[in-house]
Order: C-alpha cells, then structure tokens, then sequence
C-alpha cells in the first residue's frame, strides 16, 4: 500500500532529465516508433527505425552526414509520407493514437498545439515579413487567441525567457542575428506549451560561443518545461549536453542505441566508435 | 432587341453563360467559399472588371435594369464603359438610381440606399484571396480554406496593431461569412462592410484573372474579424456632405479649384437624390441676399 502510494508519488513528478529512468521500465510511451521506412525512388532515406519516447525524454539522432536523420525527423513529425511502419502518439484524454487514423485537422491541432519543429535554419521556421511579436503570437492566434494585449504580452515573456530583449517586439526577424532568430523560432514554438518538440541541427551554422549559450538555453528549457525531444545533430557534443538517449545511424538504419553516456563511454558499434574516436582526435 | 447584329445577348455565348451560372450555383451553396471558374477573355484588359462582367453578362435578362459604379459614381469612364458595353450587347436599360437596377456591377463601393430582396449586386475582385499577402501558395491557402484555419488573417490584423497602433487595414477588410469561409470581400472601404451583413440582396463576386466566383446569399451572417480589445470600427468624418449635408455616407476628399477642400459623398446618386430633395451642405448653400 505505501510502496503503491510512493510510485504514484514519482509518476506525479513533473518529468526531469533524469526520469527517464523511471520513465523507461514502465508507463505508456508518449511516441511509439515501429518499423519506420522511407526510400527516395531506389535511394533508401531510413530504414526501420523503432523506438520509444517517453515524456520529458530527450533524443540526440546523429550519424554523419546523408545517414539518414533529416529524413527519420521529418517522418516523425508526419511531414514525410511513411513507405511502411507505424507512428503512436499519447494524446491527452485519447491515450496512444495512430497517428496516421488522425484526421488532418486534428494532426495540424496536435503539431501547433503540443508538438514544435525547430528547423536548422530560422528562416525556414519563421514569418520573415511579420515581427518578432506575431511570429510568437502565430500559434496562439492559430488556436484561438482574440485578445491583442494578452497575446503581446505572452509574446513579451517568451522573448524573455529565451533572453531577448522584449524591446524588439516589434522588429522584423530580418535584422536579427541567426542566433536570435533561432531563440525567436524556440519561443514561437514553445509558447503553446508542447510536451514534444523536433529540432534539426538546431545549432548548426551558428558561431561556436553563439552555439554554446543557445544549448545551455536549450537544457534549461527542455528542463523546465519537462519537454520531450528528438534532436538531430552531427555534433556528439550537443548529444552529450542535452540527451538522455541517443541513436546512432548510419546509410538510414539504427546501429546503436542507449543511454547517452553509456554510448559515447563506451561504443559498441564499430561505426559508434569511429565516430566518438574522430571527435575525440579534434 | 436593339442589341448589336452578331453577338450574342450580352456577349458571352449561352454555354458560357450555362457553365458561369453553374460556378454561381455553387458559390451560392457554400457561402464565401471560392469556386474555380473557366474565365473567358473579354474584350477588356484584366484589371477592368472583366469577373464583375462576365457574372454579369451570365445573370443579366431583357427584363433587367442595370446601374454600374465605379468608385461609387456612375459617371467615371469605367462605369460608362461597362455600362455601355451592355446596353450595346444585351440593349438592356440602364439606371443611375439605386432602386431602380435590379442588377448593380460596382467596384469600390455598396450604395448608400439600402438594397431589397430583387436587387444583385456584382463586386468586380481584383484579389480573390485574402490570405495571399502573407501565404502566397495557393495549394496551402486552399488547405486553410478547407481546415478553416484563419490564424494566418489575425496575425496580418495583429502585425497592423503592433505597427500602427490600430488595425490599419481600411479597403477589402477580411470577414468571415456565415462563420465559415474567409472572404475577401474586393477593395470595398470598411465602411462598406456591416452592409454585406444580413443584406436582403444576393451579393455576386467575380475575379476574371484569378478565375474565381464567391457569393453571399442573402441574409448571410458576414462579420469583420477583429480582436476582442481592437473591435472592428467603420470610418466617420468630422463633417456632412459638403453637398448635401448627409452623415450617414461615405466621402471623398475632393481638391476645388481655388485650392481648398471639400468631402462630398462618394455614392453620386445618392447625393443627388439628396440635393433634389432640397438638403444642401456648406458648399452649395445658396447665396444669402444680405451677402
Ligand atoms: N528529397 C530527397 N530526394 C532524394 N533523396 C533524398 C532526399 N532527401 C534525402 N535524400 C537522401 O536520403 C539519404 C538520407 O538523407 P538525410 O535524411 O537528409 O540525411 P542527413 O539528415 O542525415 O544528412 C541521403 O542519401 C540523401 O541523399
Ligand atoms: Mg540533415
């Protein structure tokens, strides 16, 4: 009875960077991942990729280049066209959902209402013709939002916590340097509260101490917010400082799998360990 | 009747006209909603109403009576053009007074004079869609269109409030109709806009180079999107009519000759019923004896 008591306890916490532990033995997945493939004409993108993504869990996909990881993201946020496998997604009040049953007014629900996409280039992820404000205010406005004044100031607060100034509200993301622009396309993704958010390379092409400061921005985030997350990245440093798990791909299929550390520590795959041993040659 | 030897009535050929009247059934049917049509080239460049023209040629009957405003005047040369074209190809009559047309083609303006359940009026659209400032694929904004998903529209409104301190968007002010379709309702002023509310008259929309046809049955909820702390506004002026003393109109700057100013009501017929009626404004007061 209280050891009962004590589980619900942990269940109860707000997801945090190590619940993945707890998170792993038991419980429903948030995302379930079966058999994911996908080819460009005869050229294989990715190749039955499975996995579980549990809340609050962080994912680091990294491979070298062309293994196939944009490919797997684009699958997982259903903007790619699945050639076989399945995608099941917890929703809330639904339990896990496939999501290709999903109607598509619901599928664009969930992926502005409890999803993110954080493209590599900021320019893709956001309105470059609109300011900072309304590209933060989009998803709001997108699921209901009529009241000027509160969407402002939600907008307000996002710049700030993604430590802009909220001075610049009302500039267009055309004179923002490219790691503002990437703080701005964070927050206009995470001013719905979502529970899982995609990034690609989210720190690629940004200067070495630019990149620095938006990934402890990012931890910080992904931790308070209890957020889940795949993040693709070719820099196993990323995957150090921000995943729980990690996911090693190569020519579109998964070659090793594990805890962060556990797999950067200690690779198993002859690939995995050419590619930790030419990081460590740097 | 007297229409030209070797046309058509109204120009366009009956199959034409068969295949228009289809499109306008549809747009009927789903009020707001755009519906593709198969535009015809017309012997006037796009731009000058040749979508206005063609829904028109495809409603018009002998028995109708057409007025045609440009601008809210029946005497600019576009009005008079489009006007002559159909007295020449369907010898139909004409009217400049708003109660007398049964059909009415206007671009820029609804009359002042309320419309009743036997009146048309036909918008010339230059721009069908309104989204396509900030989406300019139309694969996309057709998807928004089906999922009713107008947030792109508010953050247009939001980014004219952030700029301009209010919403800054005067002509062809978007509106949801029968809380449904987002429509463009053309280049009308907002002022013009409670008209298409609940209006008794069926409003017909044609856009010739983007090939669409809309429509808005009558007595259709039509309202102007807004923000709860930003509520839509129509515009108002200092003073009446200069001519006719009227406040409930529409005006338009007008430069004198002298170099001074006056607003006088853009919907000419209007302010010449008016002034017949014997209201006069500051400009044509007449001459007092003592002066
Ligand atoms: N749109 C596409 N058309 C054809 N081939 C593609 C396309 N996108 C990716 N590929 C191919 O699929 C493979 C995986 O690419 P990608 O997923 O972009 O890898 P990564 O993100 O790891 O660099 C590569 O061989 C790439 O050339
Ligand atoms: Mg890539």
């Amino acid at each position: 009875m209280s050891a009962q008591h004590g589980d619900r306890a942990a269940a109860a916490k707000t997801p945090g960077p190590l619940s993945q532990l707890a998170g792993k033995g038991g419980g429903a997945p948030l995302l379930r991942v079966e058999g994911l493939s996908r080819k460009y004409g005869g050229r294989i993108g990715c190749s039955d990729v499975s996995f579980d993504l549990h809340a609050g869990e962080v994912l680091a996909v990294v491979g070298e280049s062309g293994s196939g990881k944009s490919t797997l993201l684009q699958l997982l946020a259903t903007r790619l066209a699945l050639d076989a496998g399945s995608l099941h997604y917890q929703i809330t009040g639904r339990g896990l959902v496939d999501l290709s049953a999903l109607s598509e007014a619901d599928r664009r629900w969930l992926m502005r209402t409890d999803w993110g996409y954080v493209e590599q280039n900021p320019r893709d992820g956001l309105r470059m013709n609109v300011s900072a404000g309304a590209n933060v205010g989009e998803r709001l406005m997108a699921v209901g939002a009529r009241h000027y004044g509160e969407i402002r100031s939600t907008a307000k607060d996002w710049l700030q916590r993604v430590e802009m100034d909220p001075a610049r509200l009302d500039e267009l993301p055309t004179g923002f340097s490219g790691g503002m622009q990437q703080r701005l396309q964070i927050a206009r993704n995470l001013v719905t509260r979502p529970r899982l958010v995609f990034m690609d390379e989210p720190t690629a092409g940004l200067d070495v101490s630019v990149q620095a400061r938006l990934l402890d921005l990012l931890r910080e985030l992904v931790t308070d917010l209890g957020l889940a997350a795949v993040i693709v990245t070719h820099d196993l440093a990323v995957a150090r400082l921000l995943a729980h798990r990690i996911l090693v791909m190569r020519e579109g299929r998964v070659v090793e799998t594990g805890l962060t550390d556990q797999v950067l520590d200690d690779p198993q795959h002859p690939y995995t360990q050419l590619l930790v041993s030419s990081v460590l040659q740097v | 009747m007297n229409a030209l030897p070797g046309y058509n009535f109204a120009y366009l050929d009956e199959q034409t006209k068969r295949m228009i009247r289809r499109a306008l059934l549809k747009a009927v049917a789903i009020p707001g909603y755009q519906v593709p049509f198969g535009s015809r080239e017309m012997p006037l460049p796009y731009g000058w109403g040749t979508g206005g023209i063609q829904v028109t040629a495809s409603i018009l009957g002998q028995e109708d009576v057409l007025k045609v405003i440009d601008q809210g005047s029946d005497d600019t040369t576009n009005a008079v053009n489009i006007r002559r074209f159909f007295n020449r190809t369907a010898g139909m009559a004409t009217t400049d007074r708003t109660e007398e047309a049964s059909i009415i083609q206007t671009r820029h303006r609804i009359p002042e004079k309320p419309l009743n359940e036997n009146q048309i009026l036909v918008f010339q659209v230059p721009l069908p869609e309104p989204m396509t400032r900030l989406e300019p694929r139309e694969a996309v904004t057709r998807k928004l269109h089906a999922l009713a998903d107008y947030g792109l529209m508010h953050v247009k409104l939001y980014e004219d409030i952030a700029r301009y301190g209010h919403i800054a968007t005067t002509y062809d002010y978007p509106v949801l109709v029968n809380g449904r379709y987002l429509m463009a309702p053309s280049p009308i002023p907002k002022f013009d806009n409670p008209k298409l509310h609940m209006s008794p008259a069926l409003q017909l929309f044609g856009a010739g180079r983007e090939k669409r046809v809309y429509a808005i049955p009558p007595w259709t909820r039509v309202e102007s999107l807004d923000f709860e702390d930003h509520p839509f506004s129509i515009q108002r002026w200092q003073q009446p009519c200069a001519l006719c003393d009227a406040e409930d109109s529409f005006l338009d700057e007008v430069v004198l000759d002298g170099g001074g100013r006056m607003f006088v009501c853009s919907d000419s017929d209007y302010c010449q019923t008016r002034q017949a009626a014997g209201h006069t404004g500051s400009e044509n007061t007449p001459t007092e004896v003592s002066a």
